[in-house]
């Protein structure tokens, strides 16, 4: 479970984070939307600890993230993350990628993780492209393959950032119909989107954030069907089309 | 009086084995110092753009110290004041190793060189995009897994090019070694001159073996780039 209490966070002056609460059960997913420099990435950072927060109290399974005795690179071990630009590490190939994690962080064999990668990539259609280096693929199938990276540590916890906001229209689908999966499959995920069709199929939660704050937060029929703050109407219509 | 050129000074006993033999000590001292460098650069590099304000500290420190002072006057200070830094009996000792000076041009060109590997390889960090950062961290890799299996290997090849005009610059510099006695390749060629006049035949000949070797070292390169670079990214 994850436990946003009441955190605020500035750059310098400015304030991104806004009194923000939330929970996230385990089993969830929760998706995130609204305009840029709403702060729905920066929240997404605060969760698995990559960016600080100056006030209040994130928890992950019991543990506080601003708790100076909390073991960071071991809680992110299993809390997953997908980047806009996938950034896969361009000087190795593909399997490498995936099993670099495993064998350094959790002493995996070269052989389980090489197995366990196959099996991924398998999952995420791509086992063909285990050998490849990431600028031989396209920008849905290095997506997949940052995915295939992220799961490959057993993680419990999933956040996407944006993570079809650099594809091809004719890619994001792929991408999609991924994260779907595995949403159904009972991941905990906190994903930043404007994709609302994936919103209404598998979100639990939909929030809405504006200038560093929820505005509004709904389970996906209601979020969509009457939103209830002004500014919601207004970015739903501008993004439905 | 015309010039009376005489080419076989280049080859004729003992003067081509000469050359040779200061081809040999070019050789090992930029093998050696460029160990020191790479090694030694790479860490530098690496602290100076480590989280820790200490060990930033340091490695700014010794950068700046390094490439801010003329090599030749390092290498004097290393090999006439650096043994009595070290106290009366052990700089006494030290004064008594045969080829002391060899040791110490290779020592002073290793730590001065590092100083400039060490920039290049901050260069080579900035070029990698913070999310980059992130990715690795969010595997739950720690600082040192981070820089150890992903950065330090994806920035040595973006830096790939200016390295290879330091692992030149490092023969060239070699030649520095001179004025401290040791008998590399241009020490060889004065002492041609000083023995038979013919300067102007030695110092050509020098010259070119200086391009030769040159040229072998950015072939070298050259295969190693082609091998490492990054696909998609550089040589093109």
């Amino acid at each position: 479970m994850i436990e946003i209490k009441n955190v605020s966070k500035w750059f310098g002056d400015f304030q991104v984070l806004k009194d923000i609460n939330e929970t996230i059960e385990k089993g969830q997913t929760v998706v995130i939307c609204g305009p840029s420099g709403s702060g729905k990435s920066t929240l997404l950072r605060c969760i698995n600890g990559l960016e600080p927060y100056q006030e209040g109290e994130i928890i992950v399974d019991g543990e506080s993230l601003s708790d100076p005795k909390t073991n960071l690179y071991k809680l992110r071990q299993k809390i997953g993350m997908v980047f806009q630009r996938f950034e896969l590490y361009p000087h190795m190939t593909v399997l490498k990628n995936i099993t670099l994690a495993p064998m350094k962080v959790l002493k995996k064999s070269k052989k389980e993780a090489e197995k366990k990668a196959m099996e991924l990539l398998e999952r995420v259609g791509i086992p063909d492209k285990a050998n490849e280096y990431p600028a031989n693929l396209s920008g849905g199938q290095q997506q997949r393959v940052a995915i295939a990276r992220s799961l490959a540590m057993e993680p419990e916890y999933m956040l996407f950032d944006e993570p079809t906001s650099a594809l091809d229209p004719e890619m994001i689908n792929e991408v999609l119909e991924v994260m779907v999966d595995l949403a159904k499959e009972g991941m905990t995920m906190v994903v930043v989107t404007h994709e609302m069709g994936f919103a209404r199929e598998v979100a639990d939660e939909i929030i809405f954030m504006d200038e560093g704050r929820i505005v509004e937060r709904g389970t996906g029929e209601e979020f969509f069907a009457n939103p209830k703050s002004e500014r919601t109407k207004l970015f739903l219509s501008q993004i439905l089309v | 009086m015309a010039y009376n050129f005489d080419w076989s000074v280049l080859w004729r006993q003992p003067y081509g084995t000469w050359l040779l033999q200061g081809l040999w000590v070019t050789i090992k001292i930029g093998l050696f110092s460029w160990i020191i460098a790479l090694s030694l650069g790479i860490i530098i590099g690496t602290l100076r753009v480590t989280p820790w304000k200490f060990t930033r500290f340091l490695a700014s420190a010794y950068t700046e110290f390094f490439r801010n002072i003329p090599f030749l006057v390092q290498l004097f200070f290393w090999y006439y004041a650096g043994p009595m830094l070290l106290g009366d009996r052990l700089g006494h000792a030290i004064n008594q190793i045969i080829g002391l000076n060899y040791y110490v041009a290779i020592f002073a060109l290793g730590i001065y060189t590092a100083s400039r590997v060490a920039e290049h390889m901050r260069a080579g960090f900035a070029s990698i995009g913070k999310e980059q950062y992130q990715a690795v961290l969010s595997t739950g890799m720690t600082q040192y897994q981070m820089y150890r299996y992903v950065i330090i290997p994806y920035a040595l090849r973006v830096i790939l090019p200016p390295l290879t005009t330091e692992f030149l610059t490092i023969f060239k510099n070699s030649s520095i070694a001179m004025t401290i006695g040791v008998a590399e390749l241009t020490f060889m060629s004065y002492r041609i001159d000083a023995e038979t006049f013919h300067g102007l035949e030695a110092t050509t000949g020098a010259m070119f073996i200086y391009l030769l070797l040159g040229l072998t070292v950015v072939r070298i390169m050259g295969f190693i780039e082609s091998r490492f670079k990054i696909p998609g990214m550089i040589g093109r």
